[in-house]
């Protein structure tokens, strides 16, 4: 890898979302690469729109995404992933949860739909939070369905081991069977 | 040797337990709470047998005690770490510039975290730097995790070496930052128990003429940590330093402009100063000798800009300084904007990217689902006849200003609220209706009850209890009965303290009764004195966390 992958992760506050940024900033670091990531946390956190960033490769300066330059738009809500579309450049493929936290003046999810349609970058809509309710009778690990998914579809340039290598050393015992197989879930579902 | 990824805040930690940290104090605030919150985790392991430091940590009832605490541990030999938000800096500065006259006896490190662009920040966009000049305490500023580990420890060098406390001065983008941290493994050995006072009023008690004197030694002490500023490696050139142009920068704005001069692909000289106060003037002066330009990469506010200006004159005075001419002062830097100065400055382009237009509805922090407060807005702006006054505080109860609540007249800081109704109530014959949540209550809610008992004016105020410092993650507080460690201690009664400082008119309720809230509004507003009531139900998270955990 040349240049830098340049990762936004971004959805509600109360989605899981720094879990899942440790998770790959932790796979990045099992690869090899040099990581930095920011988030944000508190007031922005209480059911507000939160954007982390992360970014790995030979060597990172900012832990801050310069707009116009992310690969990887990773949202965990759909009109939050309709917000970053300011930001995106040609090159920034989309990946988002087909899931709506609604609030006083959000679109609903076919006109949302239709206006990330109009977008000529590439893009995934995965509804991995009715996936996840369903087989795993558990939505949050929707973010860990969706990261399977973007390894089996080469979103991001980390193997399937360093997630699980990750998945190993971060998430609780307790947890961690039911992450694996929301993450499985996903990867196989490419 | 370990190698992990690290938050800022728990680089810290490892940071003050390398160096062999006995005390910690603290009031969460948000981007600093992780300093109090893990080391606490960590601490708790220990108590599971599973082996670990053996030190002392607690969340004080506010900022000011919580400096305090670590004087008194200080002054008995231990080595303390504080921790704080911006804000909190302002809360304990009544301590904290006398504790720059005597010095401390072990060493002490003082954390401080700065929110630029305010994203958990209500009251202000502080630059806490500003307080080195007024206290004359060293200041040192990391860029990332590494080096909030390696400044943590150089620190309490340099608290030991001279006897004056350190501030460490974090913003959010590096609190909140994770990457690679190289870090030592503290030793519990390193780690222990009680120290012990030994009396040295000579040192300890600020009095005049003595206070003066102080005063001198202080002056002095700066002028040698000035002369070890100079030779610290947290001052530091990078790339070649043989063209015209140059930068200097410090804190997080040294990543952004390493990025930018990168993108750019710019070969020109990075003066990096880990050092706020006192700065390296020299190594300062051989910087811009013979330079013709230099920007100032500096966030907020331009405290550097104007010390260089002063250094210039005598050794450069010819040299152009860019600084808060080329970068916004308001809001948090990024490599974007530092290109747009160095292309104004070298002359190269920089095409900035151009955001595409989308217009949608922003989404604001709002309460929790379930949260008892959804009871207490709607009920108290219904009751309450038109033109009454409402105060808000600090806390989630500061979703009273958003929608759909869109109640607040007021807001300020920390246990404000019923201290600007009491000068309301005093100046007006509107109604006042103050609210407040129970963590600031105790962390400064209580002086301004007092002071509109005693002046006899009659605000409502209510106190919306969720039983736990909320908004910045959950941290106990002294109405809780339980410590940071999970402790039982007294379990302090709101109640019971208004009444102590006599307040006649008071019922303590559970806000989802809605007719007993509303029937308390009423009667209340009809009272000459001050009343309070106090809504007391558990934070919704709070609730189904604790459901879940016994599960």
């Amino acid at each position: 890898m040349d240049k830098n992958f340049n990762l936004i992760v971004n959805g509600v506050g109360g989605q899981g979302v720094i879990t899942l940024l440790s998770l790959i900033d932790q796979s990045a670091m099992i690869e090899g690469y040099d990581i930095r990531s920011s988030e944000l946390h508190g007031l922005s956190q209480r059911g507000g729109s939160v954007e982390t960033h992360i970014r790995f490769g030979k060597k990172v300066n900012s832990p801050l995404i310069s707009n116009g330059t992310a690969d990887l738009i990773f949202s965990l809500e759909m009109m939050e992933a309709l917000r970053e579309t300011s930001k995106a450049g040609k090159q920034t493929k989309f990946l988002i949860n087909e899931f709506l936290s609604p609030f006083q003046g959000s679109l609903p999810s076919e006109e949302i739909k239709k206006q990330l349609d109009l977008l000529k970058n590439e893009l995934y809509i995965i509804p991995a939070s009715k996936i996840c309710k369903e087989k795993l009778q558990n939505e949050v690990v929707s973010t860990l369905y969706l990261l399977g998914y973007a390894i089996a579809k080469n979103l991001m340039p980390i193997k399937k081991e360093s997630i699980l290598k990750a998945i190993e050393q971060i998430i609780p015992e307790k947890y961690r069977e039911l992450n694996i197989n929301a993450f499985n879930l996903g990867y196989g579902n490419k | 040797m370990k190698k992990e990824i690290l938050l800022g805040n728990d680089a810290i930690i490892k940071g003050a337990l390398a160096s062999g940290v006995n005390f910690v104090s603290g009031y969460p605030g948000c981007p600093s709470a992780e300093i109090g919150d893990d080391l606490a985790k960590i601490l708790a392991r220990r108590s599971l047998g599973e082996g670990g430091p053996n030190i002392y940590v607690e969340w004080s009832s506010n900022e000011k005690t919580a400096l305090e605490a670590s004087i008194g541990a200080s002054f008995s030999g231990l080595k303390t770490l504080v921790n704080m938000k911006s804000f909190g800096i302002n809360v304990c500065s009544d301590a904290l510039l006398p504790l720059a006259y005597t010095g401390t006896k072990a060493p002490m490190v003082i954390v401080v975290a700065d929110d630029p662009s305010c994203y958990s920040s209500a009251q202000s966009e502080q630059d806490s730097r500003g307080y080195a000049f007024l206290s004359h305490i060293p200041v040192l500023d990391p860029a990332d995790p590494q080096e909030c580990y390696e400044f943590t420890k150089l620190g309490f060098e340099i608290s030991e070496k001279f006897n004056i406390p350190v501030i460490l001065r974090l913003t959010t983008r590096v609190a909140h930052q994770r990457s690679i941290v190289n870090f030592e493994t503290a030793t519990s050995k390193d780690l222990l128990g009680k120290g012990e006072f030994v009396k040295n009023p000579n040192q300890f008690c600020t009095m005049p003429p003595r206070v003066l004197q102080m005063k001198k030694e202080l002056l002095e002490k700066i002028k040698k940590i000035q002369a070890y500023a100079e030779k610290s490696k947290a001052n530091k050139v990078f790339g070649k330093n043989n063209s015209k142009i140059g930068i200097i920068t410090t804190g997080i704005s040294f990543l952004h402009s390493m990025e930018a001069v990168s993108e750019m692909e710019l070969s020109l000289p990075i003066l990096k100063l880990g050092f706020f106060y006192p700065l390296p003037e020299k190594m300062i002066a051989d910087f811009i000798k013979g330079k013709s330009k230099l920007l100032i990469a500096e966030e907020m506010d331009p405290y550097i800009e104007k010390e260089v200006i002063r250094i210039a004159k005598e050794v450069n005075p010819k040299i152009k300084i860019f600084g808060e001419d080329s970068l916004p002062q308001i809001g948090e830097l990024n490599s974007e904007l530092i290109c747009m100065a160095l292309a104004k400055i070298t002359g190269k382009k920089y095409q900035k990217f151009s955001l595409k237009k989308i217009d949608l509805p922003k989404r604001t922090a709002r309460l929790c689902e379930g949260c008892p407060y959804w009871y207490i807005f709607p009920t108290v702006k219904r009751i309450a006849p038109e033109g009454t006054i409402f105060g808000g505080d600090i806390g989630c109860n500061m979703m009273g200003v958003l929608p759909p609540h869109n109640m607040y007249d007021y807001m300020f800081c920390m246990g404000s609220s019923i201290g600007i109704s009491h000068g309301v109530s005093k100046s007006t014959n509107q109604k006042v209706i103050s609210m407040m949540g129970d963590g600031t209550f105790f962390h400064s809610g209580i002086e301004g009850l007092i002071n509109a008992v005693y002046n006899k004016s009659n605000p409502l105020m209510i106190v919306l209890d969720n039983r736990i410092t909320a908004m910045t993650g959950h941290q106990t507080n002294a109405g809780m009965g339980k410590t940071i460690m999970g402790e039982d201690t007294e379990e302090l009664q709101i109640a019971e303290i208004a009444k102590a400082c006599g307040v006649k008119h008071i019922k303590v309720l559970d806000p989802i009764n809605i007719k007993e809230l509303e029937d308390t509004i009423k009667d209340f507003l009809t009272k000459d004195e001050i009343s309070l009531i106090v809504c007391k139900r558990i934070c919704a998270l709070l609730d189904r966390r604790q459901k879940a955990k016994s599960n």
